[in-house]
């Protein structure tokens, strides 16, 4: 299927999706939804650097996280310009105050895709374990940032008050349904995203990334170049997941926003699915999401991490290669003769 | 005199205490089939990867064309024209053949040419061409995993080749093969030699370095002690003494 048609089919179904769930009249899915959604695009941009290059990140939550305190910190500058612009530059922002989400979600990934970057620089030279444990160090840096960066609550946390309703395209619209809007127009673009790299020159460079470093610059690919572009784009995709968090929430603290499930989640997920195509963490995060949602509701919320535990040990053992792994060696025996 | 291909000067390479490589000198004339041979850990390896950039040296230089090569990636000495294949064949194993050729083609061959850049087509035609030329065509679609120990090497030497070089690395490209095998190679290297291709050969098979080389250097514990013609090699009593144990 070619890349526009992919992406017109994909926004449709979005569409689809988004009327069906107005049509449940029910917010919780909406609350439950957005979540699946959101770990659509974090389980997407980090296939984009652990499943296509082979890179194991364990920062998600920093980069998501990065996302949400942009959004606190210009939420907090836009509730009260005068009281943090001066001069010509309040004259030009002032009008442009509060930003729209759209807006923060764009900000918000790029401050985590040059976080990211800044982040591939330090750590690309190293492989395997030790890039994991530098990207596990560098969560742990930002989260400490974060605590004691004062403007965006510190320890203490932010609290974000969120209009009840907003008109979007004529159309009024709850804030949790435009919320949702959002981050399904936003798991739409990542998938679309993802499945153009995969197709790509750049697709073809990751995937050779993945399979031999040496052997891809020995063939003119460049690597470390490639490797930056992945973490960036990874990087940004989480960053754009987490910015609309503070509003989805209404209250976002350290210890919630660099949480552990974000970054054994988004693991798991393309885990699940498998990691060498796009729709892998797709499946993974609908599976795994839903599960977890169901879970909450009907057993406990801590349940979750345990369900994740479980489900990613039985599909280590069963199928490494994920579900995706599962169906294509399926195809396969079944076209041997 | 022509100015050399390669121009290796003074070129020294230390793993900790370990002198790999101590003041290497050597030139390679422009289409010339120069042997490189040595015992295990004698560096040879070492040196290839000093010259394709995978391990940067410590002293001396190595020049291309003219140009100096110190300090670039691998990948940048690949788009300037030197290709290597690898003592063990490391195939990208999730790709099929065809696209195992196609990655030097796309990153090194397609930029080369700028807004000339092949199209896609183009490209499928000469991934094609090239798996051809070592008679793996009729598996373009398979993977790495369903080849032979033959077919493996060979795939080596096709990708290396899809990346036009102009002097061609191929290390240990016979190692574990059979005769007939090893005869096969020689003939795939000598029609690329054919084509222009200066080719650098590591090889401890004697017999495929005798028959393929118009010139053989020989390096023992990181220092180069003979190089001159094949008939000189094997008769000079330093190569015979070191290499020969004798």
């Amino acid at each position: 299927m070619r890349s526009l048609t992919f992406l017109l089919v994909a926004l449709l179904v979005g569409g689809i999706v988004f009327a069906l769930a107005l049509l449940t009249r029910n917010e919780y899915v909406l609350f439950a939804g957005f979540v699946v959604l959101q770990y659509i695009v974090l389980a997407t941009a980090w296939n984009i650097l652990g499943g296509y290059c082979g890179y194991v990140n364990f920062g998600t939550a920093a980069f998501f996280a990065m996302g949400a305190y942009s959004t606190v910190a210009l939420h907090k500058i836009g509730a009260n310009p005068g009281r943090y612009l001066e001069g010509t530059f309040a004259e030009f922002l002032m009008p442009l105050l509060p930003l729209s989400i759209p807006t923060l979600v764009i900000i918000g990934g790029l401050v985590s895709a040059l976080v990211g970057y800044g982040m591939g620089y330090l750590t690309l030279r190293l492989r395997g374990v030790f890039f994991a444990i530098a990207t596990l160090a560098m969560a742990v840096v930002l989260q400490t940032l974060v605590i004691n960066w004062d403007f965006v609550g510190g320890s203490r946390g932010a609290y974000i008050i969120r209009p009840d309703s907003v008109s979007f395209a004529g159309i009024s619209l709850s804030y949790i349904q435009y919320l949702f809007l959002v981050m399904l127009t936003l798991a739409v673009l990542a998938l679309w995203a993802a499945r153009q790299i995969e197709r790509s020159r750049l697709g073809f460079g990751f995937a050779t990334i993945r399979d031999d470093e040496l052997a891809a610059e020995a063939s003119g690919v460049p690597t470390l170049r490639l490797k930056l572009m992945a973490t960036a784009l990874s990087g940004g995709l989480m960053g754009m997941a987490g910015a609309p968090m503070p509003y989805y929430i209404g209250y976002i603290e350290p210890s919630a926003a660099f949480g552990l499930p974000y970054a054994v989640n988004s693991i798991a997920m393309p885990m699940i699915g498998g990691t060498t195509t796009w729709i892998g963490p797709l499946i993974g995060a609908i599976l795994l999401g839903t599960l977890q949602q169901v879970a909450t509701v009907t057993i406990s919320s801590v349940v979750n991490l345990l369900i994740v535990g479980v489900l990613l040990v039985g599909f280590v053992i069963i199928a490494p290669k994920g579900i995706v792994g599962l169906v294509q060696d399926w195809q396969r025996k079944r076209s041997q003769p | 005199m022509t100015q050399p291909l390669l121009q290796v000067k003074g070129l020294s390479k230390r793993f900790g205490g370990f002198v790999a490589l101590d003041g290497i000198d050597l030139d390679v004339a422009p289409g010339e089939r120069l042997g490189l041979i040595g015992p295990n850990g004698s560096g040879k390896s070492t040196l290839v990867n000093c010259i394709c950039g995978t391990l940067q040296n410590e002293t001396g230089s190595v020049t291309f064309e003219g140009r100096t090569l110190d300090g670039l990636t691998a990948s940048r000495r690949t788009h300037l024209g030197v290709a290597r294949s690898f003592q063990l064949p490391r195939p990208f194993a999730s790709l099929t053949l065809v696209d195992n050729v196609r990655i030097p083609l796309i990153y090194t061959v397609a930029p080369r040419a700028g807004i000339l850049a092949r199209t896609t087509l183009q490209v499928d035609e000469r991934c094609m061409e090239l798996l051809a030329m070592v008679g793996l065509d009729s598996k373009a679609r398979r993977w790495p995993r369903d080849l032979t120990q033959v077919e493996m090497r060979k795939l080596e030497l096709a990708r290396a080749m899809a990346a036009e070089p102009k002097l061609l690395i191929a290390d240990e490209s016979m190692a574990g093969l059979s005769h007939s095998e090893v005869e096969e190679i020689i003939a795939l290297l000598l029609r690329l030699n054919g084509q222009g291709i200066t080719i650098i050969l590591i090889e401890h098979i004697m017999r495929a370095v005798m028959s393929f080389s118009q010139r053989i250097a020989v390096l023992v514990s990181g220092r180069k002690i003979a190089d001159g013609k094949p008939d000189a090699i094997v008769n000079n009593p330093e190569v015979v003494s070191a290499y020969l144990g004798q």
